[in-house]
């Protein structure tokens, strides 16, 4: 190594002295400085007037003193009256719950969306075959086994105002009635009264007969 | 440890938590307004630049990237806020407040040596420095950044916070002969 060479490195290493003495420096720049210290004397009388510069500055930065309670106490007033950012406790709901989605990892985000598509695919296809499944799926009363639609004798009955549910279902259960429809607009159910088509004067007898039923409001034939 | 620590209060600041806005505050404040206090020399100034900072950090902590200590950050924004201050002020206020700061040197040097120990000399000198060298020589000795951070909170290349601080050493030793004191250097 020439003297240029020294003499470059001796001034590049002593540029480092004021982190060295701040212990700032990389582990490897700190090694060449420390060896640089150990070979030449007047680099290790300077780094002790840097030291002293050190102690200096610490010492006139901690006479400064600190804020008053004023600082923080205008702080938190604008914080509180920012109208950029409200603290979290003043937040709505749809906030938070962006806030909770926004914290989550990317990694752990992707693999929750994974997750709930294959939750909706899933359920999609359960309502699907739900849908489609024929008889099993639909409502029938324990009185009323299969009968096609449309088949059959039907009456338009209200029933009472102070007929009760219980009331209502023992009525069809006991004279194998059958609701098909309702209930419309004004409370009105269409009843299957017979499985087979009734001649009209037996289906106008019935009707007088439902008619004179405390549970039964109204009651006319229908088709 | 600290550091890490600092990078959870920000995260937590930036779902706008309070408390952790308090902690950060309670932990760092006093170091930030040395700091700006040291820029603007005025403490009622230095106390309402920290409020403006800390309200930069509650509104800003969404955007930190976590690419520096976040005490690195912070005097980023404390600097900016007081250099921007300082422009707003008067020349006239500046001088006079720099004058103020810098002690009578009518006496004699061997009378001031005489007066006061090398220490209280030495300290009387750091600030008499000019703003860019005092800014320097606080980063990195008081705030103990290291040359990158220096570098990134005063927005200049590596090597040339190198040679600034060792031409602020370099007038710290002028102003320290100006007062009786040799230090042999440079």
């Amino acid at each position: 190594m020439t003297s240029e060479h020294e003499s470059a490195e001796t001034d590049s290493i002593e540029e480092l002295l004021p982190w060295h003495a701040a212990g700032t420096l990389s582990r490897r720049d700190a090694e060449r400085v420390e060896a640089a210290l150990a070979r030449d004397p007047e680099l290790a009388r300077r780094y002790q007037l840097v030291r002293e510069e050190f102690g200096a500055t610490i010492a006139l930065n901690e006479s400064l003193g600190a804020p008053s309670a004023r600082a923080m106490e205008n702080l938190f007033a604008k914080i509180d009256a920012d109208p950029q950012r409200r603290p979290r406790a003043m937040r709505g709901l749809g906030a938070r719950i962006n806030d909770f989605f926004g914290a989550l990892p990317p990694r752990t985000l992707a693999w929750a969306s994974v997750a709930a598509v294959i939750a909706i695919i899933a359920q999609a296809g359960f309502i699907g075959m739900m849908a489609t499944q024929p008889a099993g799926g639909r409502f029938e009363t324990a009185s009323a086994p299969t009968t096609a639609p449309g088949v059959g004798a039907f009456t338009i009955i209200r029933f009472a105002p102070q007929a009760t549910m219980d009331d209502i279902n023992k009525f069809l259960e006991m004279n194998h009635f059958d609701v098909v429809a309702g209930p419309s607009a004004g409370g009105l159910y269409k009843v299957r009264v017979a499985d087979r088509a009734l001649p009209q004067a037996e289906l106008g007898a019935l009707t007088q007969k439902l008619q004179k039923d405390k549970l039964v409001g109204f009651v006319a034939p229908t088709r | 440890m600290q550091t890490s620590s600092d990078e959870v209060l920000i995260s937590r600041i930036a779902n706008g938590d309070r408390l952790a806005m308090q902690v950060l505050f309670a932990r760092h404040h006093v170091r930030v307004y040395r700091f700006v206090l040291r820029l603007v020399r005025n403490e009622a100034t230095a106390e309402d630049l920290i409020s403006e900072v800390f309200l930069d950090v509650w509104r800003q902590a969404a955007k930190f990237e976590g690419r520096s200590a976040v005490s690195t950050w912070m005097l980023s924004i404390a600097r900016f806020k007081a250099l921007s201050a300082l422009r707003r002020k008067p020349e006239q206020e500046l001088d006079e407040e720099t004058a103020a700061a810098i002690e009578d040197h009518s006496d004699d040097p061997e009378v001031t040596l005489a007066k006061k120990d090398k220490g209280a000399v030495l300290r009387e000198c750091l600030t008499g420095l000019s703003a860019e060298h005092r800014e320097i020589v606080d980063l990195v000795y008081y705030h103990e950044k290291s040359v990158e951070e220096v570098a990134r909170i005063v927005g200049i290349p590596e090597a040339t916070v190198k040679t600034r601080m060792f031409y602020a050493r370099k007038k710290l030793s002028e102003l320290l002969k100006e007062r009786g004191i040799d230090r042999g250097w440079p």
